[in-house]
C-alpha cells in the first residue's frame, strides 16, 4: 500500500483563494472518487472485534440451538426439537411470564415516579440541587450490592419493625413468599433506574419554553390540565426513550434478582437470563441456546415496536 | 446542552421580568413540596445510612435486625475483616483494571469508527457498518452469553482481560451512536483548512477531532466506567479463576460462609460502593450532563 499525499490536486488548485463554496464542492467530488485507506484503518478494528466477540459467537450459538450439543463432545442435528420442547417447558414459560410481567410493572412504576420527581424538582422548592444530587446517587451504585443491602432490610429489618408495631402481613420476610418476592425485585430495580429516567425527564422539561406555560395559564388551564394537555405531549419523545431503555434493561434483569432472591422461592422469580445461564452448568447448552434465540427475537420485536411508535409520532428530540 | 438547568422555565422568565406580581408570587418557596421531596429522598438516604451504620456495628449488634439503630459501641474492626476476606487490594485492582480497559477500548474504538463512518457516509460500506454496529443495541448479553463463555475459555480470555474486552463490545453501539451524532455537527471546514496546510487524516483526527470530542469523551467514558465497574453478570460468568474476580462479584462470599457477620458484609459493601459514590459527589456535573447528552443525542 502506498502512502497517499494528503494534498490532493483539487486542494492544490484551490490554495490561492480562501475556501469558497465552489472549491468545497470540488473537494467533495474528489473525495467521492476514492476513500483514503486510513479511514478503513479507523473502522476495521471495531468491526473485527465486534464480529469476533459478539456476532460470531451469536451465530455459532444459534446454529447449535438446532442440535443436541451438550457444550462439549459430539452432536447431531435435531431440527426444531429444542424449540418445540421450549413451548411445553413450565420452567421456561414461567421465566418468560415473570420477566415480562416484571418488566411491564417496573417500567410503569419507574416512569411515573421519575416524572413526578422531575416535575416537583422543577417547581419553586428549596435545596433543589441538593435533592437532585441525592436522587441520582442510586444510578452510580452496583446493582448486586444494592440488592444485598435491600435483602438485609427486607428479611431482617422490615419483619423486626413490623413485629414491634404488630403489623402481621410484614412479620415474615417478603422475600420468602412467592407471592410477594417479585415486589421486592420491582422496588429495588425501580430504586436503581429512577435516577436515569429522572435526569432525562428533567432535560425534557427544560426544553419546554416558558411562554407555553404562561399561555396555558392565561387560558385558565389548571395544573392537571396543563400536565395532560401540554407537558405530557411535549415530553412524549422522552417518555419513549425512557421506556425503550427501561424495558430492554428489565428484560435482561439478573444482578438485582441474584442479590435478592436468586430466583426463589422455588423458581418464582427466575428471570429468562437466569434460565439461560443454567444451560452453562446444567449441561443443556443447545436447549438453552434455543431459549436465548427466542429471547433475542422477543427483544428485537419489542424494540422495533417501540421504535415504530417513536417514528409514527414523528418525534424530534434535541 | 452543556449542563442541566435546574431553574424551571417559569423562574427563568420571572428573573428577566423585573416588575410585577408574578415575580413575588414565584419567589415564594413551595414548602409543602420541599418537605415531600425531602421525605422522598429518605428512600435513597436510609439504605445508604444503613450500609454505613451496619459497617460500624459489632457482630452481635448487627444480628438483632434493627438496621436503623446507631452503631454503639462503635466498631471499625469490621473493615479489617472485610479487607482480608475479599482480598480487597486484589479485587479492587482487578475491578479498576477491567474498568480502565473498558473505558480506553470504548473511547478509542468507537471514536475511530464513528469518525470514519461520518466522513465517508456516501460510501455504502461505511453506512452498512454503522447499521451493523448499531444492531447490537438489540442484543442483550444473556443471548450471547453461552457461546461467549465457551469462546473466551477457548482463546484463553476467561479472565479480567476478556471481561474488559466484552464490556467494551457491549458499549460500542451506544457510543458510536453518540459520537456520530456529535461528529455530524462539527463543520468540515475546520478539517479542510488543516488539510490544505498539509495535515494527514491521521493527524487531523488526533489534533483537531479528538480535542473537539472532549465533551462526548466524558459522556461515553462515564457510561463505560459505570457499566463496567458495577457489573456482576459478565465477570461472574466469564472469569474462571475466583481469585481474579471483581469487587461486585467477591461480595457473594457473604451470602454463604459468613452468614451472620452482617457488620463485616456491610463494611465490605461500603468499601465497594464508596468509590463511585465519592467520585459522583465530586463530579456530579459531568455525570448528570453526560446522561442528559446521551438521552438528547440518541
Amino acid at each position: 500500500m502506498t502512502m497517499q499525499t494528503p494534498l490532493s490536486p483539487e486542494t492544490d488548485t484551490a490554495r490561492p483563494g480562501p475556501a469558497t463554496a465552489a472549491t468545497r464542492v470540488h473537494r467533495r467530488a474528489g473525495s467521492l472518487r476514492r476513500t483514503e485507506w486510513v479511514y478503513y484503518l479507523f473502522l476495521v478494528p471495531a468491526l473485527v472485534l465486534f464480529t469476533a466477540f459478539v456476532v460470531a459467537p451469536a451465530a455459532v450459538g444459534i446454529f447449535y440451538s438446532f442440535t443436541d450439543y451438550l457444550g462439549f463432545g459430539r452432536w447431531q442435528f435435531l431440527g426444531l426439537a429444542n424449540y418445540r420442547a421450549l413451548v411445553s417447558d413450565p420452567a421456561v414459560l414461567g421465566s418468560y411470564g415473570f420477566t415480562l410481567g416484571f418488566a411491564v410493572v417496573t417500567v410503569i412504576v419507574t416512569q411515573v415516579i421519575a416524572l413526578a420527581l422531575a416535575l416537583a424538582l422543577a417547581k419553586r422548592i428549596r435545596f433543589a440541587a441538593g435533592l437532585r444530587s441525592v436522587f441520582v446517587i442510586p444510578m452510580v451504585v452496583s446493582g448486586i450490592i444494592v440488592a444485598y443491602v435491600f435483602n438485609y432490610l427486607f428479611s431482617n429489618t422490615l419483619p423486626a419493625l413490623a413485629t414491634s408495631v404488630g403489623f402481621a402481613p410484614l412479620e415474615q420476610s417478603i422475600l420468602g413468599d412467592p407471592n410477594t418476592a417479585w415486589l421486592a425485585i420491582v422496588i429495588v430495580s425501580a430504586w436503581q433506574t429512577i435516577p436515569g429516567a429522572l435526569l432525562i425527564y428533567t432535560a425534557g422539561l427544560t426544553s419546554i419554553p416558558a411562554d407555553v406555560y404562561e399561555a396555558s395559564a392565561l387560558d385558565g388551564a389548571g395544573p392537571w390540565k396543563q400536565l395532560r394537555s401540554i407537558i405530557l405531549p411535549l415530553l412524549s419523545g422522552f417518555v419513549v426513550i425512557n421506556t425503550v431503555l427501561g424495558v430492554k434493561g428489565y428484560l435482561g434483569a439478573y444482578d438485582v434478582i441474584v442479590g435478592l432472591t436468586n430466583g426463589g422461592p422455588g423458581s418464582a422469580t427466575s428471570s429468562v437470563a437466569m434460565t439461560i445461564f443454567s444451560g452453562f452448568t446444567g449441561g443443556d447448552y443447545a436447549y438453552q441456546m434455543a431459549n436465548a434465540t427466542v429471547f433475542f427475537i422477543i427483544t428485537v420485536v419489542i424494540s422495533v415496536l417501540q421504535l415504530a411508535v417513536t417514528r409514527g409520532r414523528n418525534l424530534r428530540l434535541a | 446542552m452543556t449542563a442541566l438547568d435546574t431553574r424551571s422555565p417559569a423562574t427563568a422568565a420571572a428573573r428577566t421580568d423585573p416588575t410585577g406580581r408574578r415575580r413575588r408570587r414565584l419567589d415564594r418557596t413551595n414548602w409543602p413540596l420541599t418537605i415531600v421531596l425531602a421525605l422522598a429522598s429518605l428512600t435513597v438516604l436510609v439504605p445508604l445510612y444503613v450500609t454505613v451504620s451496619m459497617a460500624f456495628k459489632t457482630s452481635r449488634q448487627s444480628a438483632d435486625g434493627n438496621a436503623l439503630s446507631l452503631p454503639l459501641p462503635f466498631n471499625p474492626a469490621s473493615f479489617a475483616d472485610a479487607w482480608a476476606l475479599t482480598r480487597f487490594p486484589v479485587s479492587f485492582s482487578v475491578s479498576l483494571g477491567v474498568a480502565a480497559l473498558t473505558v480506553v477500548a470504548t473511547l478509542l474504538l468507537s471514536s475511530f469508527a464513528s469518525y470514519a463512518i461520518v466522513r465517508n457516509w456516501h460510501r455504502r460500506f461505511f453506512r452498512w457498518s454503522f447499521v451493523y454496529l448499531l444492531a447490537a443495541m438489540f442484543l442483550p448479553f444473556p443471548v450471547v452469553a453461552l457461546p461467549q463463555i465457551k469462546l473466551t475459555a477457548m482463546v484463553g480470555l476467561d479472565n479480567p482481560l476478556g471481561v474488559g474486552i466484552l464490556h467494551a463490545m457491549f458499549q460500542l453501539s451506544f457510543s458510536v451512536l453518540l459520537y456520530s451524532a456529535f461528529l455530524r455537527s462539527i463543520p468540515i471546514e475546520l478539517e479542510e483548512s488543516a488539510r490544505i496546510d498539509g495535515a494527514s487524516t491521521w493527524q487531523i483526527f488526533w489534533r483537531i477531532i479528538l480535542p473537539l470530542l472532549a465533551p462526548m469523551n466524558a459522556t461515553v467514558g462515564i457510561f463505560a466506567f459505570l457499566a463496567s465497574w458495577n457489573d456482576f453478570m459478565m465477570p461472574s460468568l466469564i472469569t474462571a479463576d475466583p481469585g481474579l474476580q471483581t469487587l461486585p462479584v467477591v461480595q457473594n462470599i457473604f451470602q454463604s460462609k459468613f452468614g451472620t457477620n452482617y457488620n463485616v458484609a456491610f463494611a465490605s459493601y461500603l468499601m465497594a460502593m464508596a468509590p463511585t459514590v465519592v467520585v459522583y459527589l465530586f463530579a456530579q456535573r459531568w455525570v448528570i450532563s453526560g446522561v442528559t447528552q446521551g438521552a438528547v443525542k440518541s
